[in-house]
């Protein structure tokens, strides 16, 4: 009875049209991907040449010379002794348990992430508080990028560009950019407007507003956003072990396939050691230069 | 008063004619209502747009206190903005020694801010990622003034105000009467003809706020600037005013020397006003 088909079933598209669609886009992207492909590899070379120095470099630093670098820039980030100690003592465990190479080059490509991250997310934010078009445009991408299931993205970026460090590199970055991004955005339109009147009665112009008002009294904000930032490339590294990022998600997915609980624990653990290190260093050092004229606030 | 000598007080320095300001998404829709009288109330409820400022003229002489007080919502704050254009009239002409400032463009209008007119605010307004040096030289590094001299320039105008020895403090921790004085310092640094005080001693409390006003009178008696100043307190607009304009709903309904608004009352909304001045 056609009545109740329709009633009981969704109306569906014949079968054979939706393949053909999905077909045809498939077929479309794939030509795509075949003719422009190589210009998107060469374009993206300097990059891949930078990530493997960066990589080989800190595979080549003595592990020693690589603690006493580490241990320093988290003192000069935060100037606490304790922090110290503590990545210290996280860097020792972590080569102990022979790690020390995956962390470098894991380390390697969350720097380099989100030093991306940063320098694309920051100015698309300023973009973003400053015109509400731009807003309405940007937040559902966002919104998109954060809830599409990683794996999903992975596939035309892997498509376009096979299996690799550029492949993994855009998979974080595209992961992990949006908190930047949104904080970015949110810290310049919080910046008290009294303030912003301010400078401009006094004949402050667009751009001395911007970097002279706007964005120093955003910072602490933004630092929140670069903290995030960094947190979900981490966690998007064991995602992009699947399509060859080497470093500490590979163990982990391997010990999914064959059920190592243990390798699996100490590489999941060595993610977390990382994340904790670049956390408390990373807001440290934010807590720290906004203290000079937060501290009687805090109060 | 402030000013007893009323030699050079004739020449004129700000010029507003016929200006008026609606608030709203299409202003100029509804200016021939408004010109024709509508009320504040019921162009509101009709159309969704505020009247600010109704058929403002007025002159300003160089070296005067022009005082503008009025009632919370009478339209102050929008008027006194339009001086250095932080709000763009819906019609209406600004002359500014002999400028009319409303054809300005943008980098016109910067140069024009920078040189011509500073700000106080009722809040202070001031840079709290600043140290109080950097705050009072803000002005001046917006000018392009080297550091050297600006730093010279700023420390002379905070041991002025008295607060010599608080350069290097941040704005968080300082008092509300500390805040404003460098408030004072970072207008008065630039060195331009006419000063806006938007309530600038509101938010002090009584004693301070008495302090304040006699530095002002004070160093205004040396400096001679045009100073427009808003307040909603008659006491203060007595104090300090060569002349008073009283603004209700937008349009002034009296502007005079303080002793004919003492004397002479322009309606009951004035003559309230005026009701318990302690003589
Ligand atoms: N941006 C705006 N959009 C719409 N209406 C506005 C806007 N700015 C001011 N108004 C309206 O204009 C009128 C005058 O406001 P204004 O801030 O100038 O008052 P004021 O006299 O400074 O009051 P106060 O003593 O509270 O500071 C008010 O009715 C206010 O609602
Ligand atoms: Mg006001």
């Amino acid at each position: 009875m056609a009545e109740t088909n329709w009633f009981y079933d969704f109306p569906k598209m014949d079968k054979a049209q939706l393949t053909a669609i999905k077909k045809h886009l498939d077929t479309a992207y794939r030509d795509f991907s075949r003719n422009y492909g190589e210009a998107i590899e060469n374009f993206f070379e300097p990059l891949l040449n930078l990530m493997v120095w960066f990589e080989n470099l800190l595979l080549a630093t003595p592990w020693w010379l690589m603690i006493i670098i580490l241990c320093g820039l988290s003192y000069l980030a935060s100037r606490s002794y304790k922090l110290s100690v503590g990545v210290f003592a996280a860097l020792l465990s972590i080569g102990y348990l022979s790690m020390w190479d995956d962390t470098m080059r894991t380390l390697s490509i969350i720097t380099i992430c989100t030093l991306i991250a940063i320098a694309l997310g920051i100015p698309i934010g300023i973009i973003m508080a400053r015109s509400n078009l731009a807003r309405s445009i940007i937040t559902p991408l966002l919104d998109i990028m954060q809830t599409m299931p990683a794996f999903v993205y992975l596939i035309p970026v892997v498509m376009l560009l096979g299996i690799g460090k550029i492949p993994g590199l855009i998979a974080v970055v595209i992961y992990a950019i949006p908190p930047v991004i949104r904080f970015t955005n949110l810290g310049i339109r919080l910046v008290d407007k009294e303030v912003l009147e301010a400078a401009t009665a006094f004949g402050a112009n667009k751009s001395q507003r911007l970097w002279g008002v706007q964005v120093p009294l955003a910072l602490p904000t933004i630092m929140a956003g670069i903290n995030q930032t960094i947190m979900m490339a981490l966690a998007m590294v064991v995602i992009a072990s699947m399509i060859g990022v080497k470093g500490l998600g590979q163990p982990v997915l391997k010990s999914i396939t064959n059920q190592y609980f243990t390798l699996g624990l100490f590489n999941g653990l060595a993610i977390v050691a990382l994340a904790i290190i670049f956390d408390r260093v990373s807001s440290a050092y934010a807590k720290r230069s906004q203290k000079q004229y937060q501290e009687q606030n805090d109060e | 008063m402030m000013n007893d000598s009323n030699i050079a007080m004739t020449q004129p320095i700000v010029e507003i004619k016929s200006l008026y300001k609606v608030f709203g998404k299409n202003p100029k829709s509804v200016l021939k209502a408004v010109k024709q009288g509508i009320s504040k109330q019921a162009l509101l409820e009709q159309t969704g747009h505020t009247i600010g400022l109704f058929d403002i003229n007025l002159t300003i002489n160089r070296g005067e206190v022009f005082v503008i007080m009025g009632l919370s919502g009478s339209g102050k704050s929008t008027l006194i903005r339009h001086f250095n254009r932080m709000i763009d009239p819906t019609v209406g002409e600004i002359i500014i020694d002999g400028q009319n400032i409303i054809q300005l463009k943008q980098s016109q209008l910067e140069a024009f801010r920078r040189h011509k007119i500073a700000m106080v605010f009722q809040n202070f307004g001031l840079m709290p990622h600043l140290n109080i040096l950097d705050n009072v030289a803000y002005g001046l590094k917006i000018n392009g003034v080297n550091k050297t001299e600006r730093y010279d320039h700023a420390k002379r105008w905070i041991n002025i105000v008295g607060l010599e020895g608080y350069d290097l403090q941040f704005p968080m921790q300082l008092s509300g009467g500390q805040k404003q004085r460098v408030g004072l310092a970072r207008a008065l640094a630039v060195d331009t003809d006419i000063l806006l005080m938007d309530e600038p001693f509101s938010a002090l409390d009584p004693l301070i706020r008495r302090e304040m006003q006699a530095q002002l009178i004070e160093l205004q008696s040396n400096l001679h600037k045009t100073i427009i100043f808003i307040t909603h307190d008659l006491d203060e607009a007595l104090k300090m005013g060569d002349r008073i304009a009283i603004l209700k709903d937008g349009k002034i309904i009296q502007l005079d020397t303080p002793e004919e608004i003492l004397k002479n009352p322009a309606d009951d909304y004035v003559a309230d006003f005026v009701r318990d001045v302690k003589f």
